[in-house]
């Protein structure tokens, strides 16, 4: 019997984040852990060695940098600026001076004296009052974690240099590290940190990786060459999986792999039910490379354009030339009918590539998305003028963010109307069909969505905020995600107001967050009568095939008895039992 | 050449992480040694460490000083980088 047989089966449940099933051999990145010697030299003749093994480390730590900076360089959004920030800090006259200082002073090896810096730095930094500058001692941190690895002669795992088929084991992943993943070897990924809409599952779905974020304590549970089985569709990590388990995740892999391609056969087909009830299928996206998975996964168009990674991580504003290539790609983009374009909608997780930095910036409520462009005129009306211009390359709406009321909604849309206008008087050309719509998160205008239907041409529901909002939940706090319950009966409450008011007053009503892509929520939508919906492109060929097979009446019926229900897991429990018996081979992945 | 200037920081985040980082490279491209003073404490302009720790949030007055041939150069640059909010919106 092998020690491998003996070990024990863990099994750790926490975020699917991106789809799919993958066993393998765990890969587990550990950066904290480096053995810091602390000695006297033993004699004073060997300071300038030391001195110069310091340097060694600094030339190293550097090289490191520069090299993650390459390989990140292309991927949009996820800028290198925290990496030259980083550069900075290892070169920083004082901190690398009063090292050295320490160590000619008091003939302390390296590692010692580098340490006692960084308590320096610590005590200053620990007195200030700012919260966000006192985190950037995470920074320091950091950086001297890598120098303490030079030091100690060992490389840093570099995702990028992984060459055997592993799944990633951390306690975080920055995007930077994500996105060097690539798909040839690294199979998938599970996290202790994390959660649903975070940067880092986003780059997770794009690049088509499973994934599972949230589980707290994989990084305790698991070492290197452990078999692992990570299923991004629940959320279940199994480590160490008995052969009985690996067998049937095996078999539920193959199954997950044949249900793919037999739901990409169909995927082009229109998401009518069998009683002849039509939506309209959508894709979210935010970069344009996802545009042909997006039509080949059965979207007629973009649903949800995010334009914010246009701005992050420039080192400047981002001209309306650049705008307008990216949304007249994004418009006229191959197999695309139609394409919504939201503007910006800064802030949160999204504000900056490095997740320690954005956590100190607590902006969901803050000055973002309509809020800043209301303020900051001249930057709406750059990436106005740009949306105005590429309308005339196809079908194009325009949506606001984050709308809490009429006033808002009248202020971008004058906005709106003095930049046509004034393009116009210029003779460039602009689409006559242009609709304008607003996404649908913020509870006060559901209460206000009838008012608001009057002067629109459209509704998004945008469920991830609109869900944090009413539930007073903070959506990047692990801790309180066992919250964050899309069919809580207050959410399916508030969907149909928006839709009641939206169909009242003749308007589309959509829906664009992550709920729209859950294929257990589908016929709880359909039953709503949705005019469409918007997802990440993977998850779209499953919900049209639930969609193809059921009927607006049972839809109906499924929507009003859960309705008649008062708690969250009593709908839970109704609408898993009655869509896993209705679609066993399609929800088959989701739980066991 | 000796030149000091005083100025307000306009930005919302104050002197952060980035916006210290672009002193650091406007700084280094100089001959000029910068010092940026706040409230009686220095900070070298070539250390981020060093503008971090001033610790300076929107509104900050603070002094930036340039000394060497082309501080005339330096100043004017690092005033209109604190200007123009260190690009941000």
């Amino acid at each position: 019997m092998s020690t491998d047989e003996l070990r024990e089966t863990v099994v750790l449940k926490g975020i699917g984040v991106s789809p799919g099933i993958v066993c393998g051999k765990a890969y587990v990145l550990s950066r904290q852990e480096v053995r810091v010697p602390q000695y006297v030299l033993s004699t004073a003749a060997l300071v300038p060695d030391e001195i110069e093994r310091f340097h060694a480390a600094l030339n190293a730590s550097e090289k490191e940098l520069a090299e993650i900076k390459e390989t990140i360089k292309d991927l949009e959004g996820i800028g290198p600026m925290f990496i030259d920030i980083n550069i900075m800090l290892l070169r920083d006259a004082a901190f690398v001076g009063k090292t050295e200082a320490k160590i000619r002073e008091k003939h302390i090896n390296a590692e010692w004296a580098l340490n006692k810096t960084v308590e320096e730095y610590r005590q200053i930094f620990e007195g200030m009052a700012d919260e966000y500058l006192k985190g950037r001692f995470k920074d320091v941190e950091d950086v001297a974690h890598r120098i303490l690895r030079n030091l100690s002669g060992k490389k840093h795992e570099k995702i990028s240099d992984i060459s055997d088929e592993v799944i990633i084991i951390a306690k975080d992943l920055s995007p930077a590290d994500t996105a060097q993943m690539s798909e040839e070897t690294i199979l998938g990924f599970a996290i202790d940190m994390g959660g649903k809409t975070s940067h880092t599952a986003i780059i997770a779905k794009s690049i088509e990786i499973p994934a599972v974020v949230g589980l707290e304590r994989i990084t305790a549970e698991i070492g290197t060459n452990d078999t692992i089985i990570v299923d991004g569709n629940s959320g279940v990590v199994i480590v160490n999986p008995s052969p009985d388990i690996l067998k049937r995740y095996q078999e539920k892999k193959r199954h997950y792999v044949a249900c793919e391609e037999d739901l990409l056969s169909t995927a082009h087909l229109p998401a009518t039910t069998k009683d002849d009830y039509s939506i309209t299928m959508g894709a979210n996206i935010e970069f344009i490379e996802e545009i042909p998975s997006a039509v080949t996964h059965g979207a007629s168009g973009v649903g949800l354009y995010r334009t914010e990674f246009i701005y992050v991580n420039k080192e400047r504003l981002p001209t309306e030339e650049e705008h307008f290539s990216n949304y007249r790609k994004v418009i006229e983009g191959q197999g695309i009918e139609w394409a919504t374009i939201r503007t910006f909608d800064f802030g949160g997780d999204k504000f900056m590539s490095d997740p320690r930095l954005a956590e100190e910036i607590n902006p969901a409520m803050g000055l973002r998305a309509i809020r800043l462009c209301l303020r900051e005129v001249e930057l709406f009306r750059v990436q106005l003028k740009a949306i105005l211009r590429a309308s005339v390359h196809g079908k194009t709406g325009i949506m606001f963010p984050m709308i809490s009321g009429v006033g808002e909604l009248r202020a971008a849309k004058k906005i709106v109307d003095d930049v046509k206008r004034e393009l116009l008087s210029e003779g460039v050309p602009i689409s006559e069909d242009i609709e304008i719509g607003i996404m649908i998160e913020v509870p006060s205008a559901v209460m206000m969505a009838e008012s608001l239907a009057r002067e629109v041409d459209f509704f998004s529901i945008g469920t991830n905020d609109l869900i944090q909002y009413a539930l007073a939940i903070d959506r990047v706090n692990e801790r309180v995600t066992y919250l964050y319950r899309p069919l809580h009966p207050a959410i399916l409450k508030l969907i149909k107001n928006v839709v009641d008011a939206g169909h009242s007053a003749g308007i589309k009503v959509t829906m664009c967050g992550e709920m729209a892509g859950d294929p257990m929520c589908t016929m709880v939508l359909l039953g709503f009568e949705l005019d469409g919906l918007s997802m990440t492109p993977l998850a779209i060929p499953r919900v049209k095939r639930i969609i193809r097979e059921s009927t607006l009446q049972e839809s109906r019926k499924l929507l009003e008895e859960v309705m008649t229900f008062s708690q969250a897991s009593d709908v839970e429990a109704y609408v898993e039992t009655y869509m896993r018996k209705r679609f066993p081979e399609y929800l088959q992945g989701n739980n066991d | 050449m000796k030149i000091a200037e005083t100025v307000t920081l306009k930005n919302e985040l104050g002197l952060h992480a980035r916006a210290a980082a672009k002193i650091v490279k406007v700084s280094d491209k100089y001959q000029s040694r910068v010092v940026i003073e706040r409230d009686g404490m220095q900070a070298d302009g070539s250390s981020i460490l060093d503008i971090l720790i001033l610790a300076c949030p929107k509104g900050s007055s603070l002094t930036i000083r340039a000394d060497g041939a082309d501080a005339e150069h330096a100043i004017d640059e690092l005033r209109e980088l604190i200007d123009n909010k260190f690009g941000e919106m």
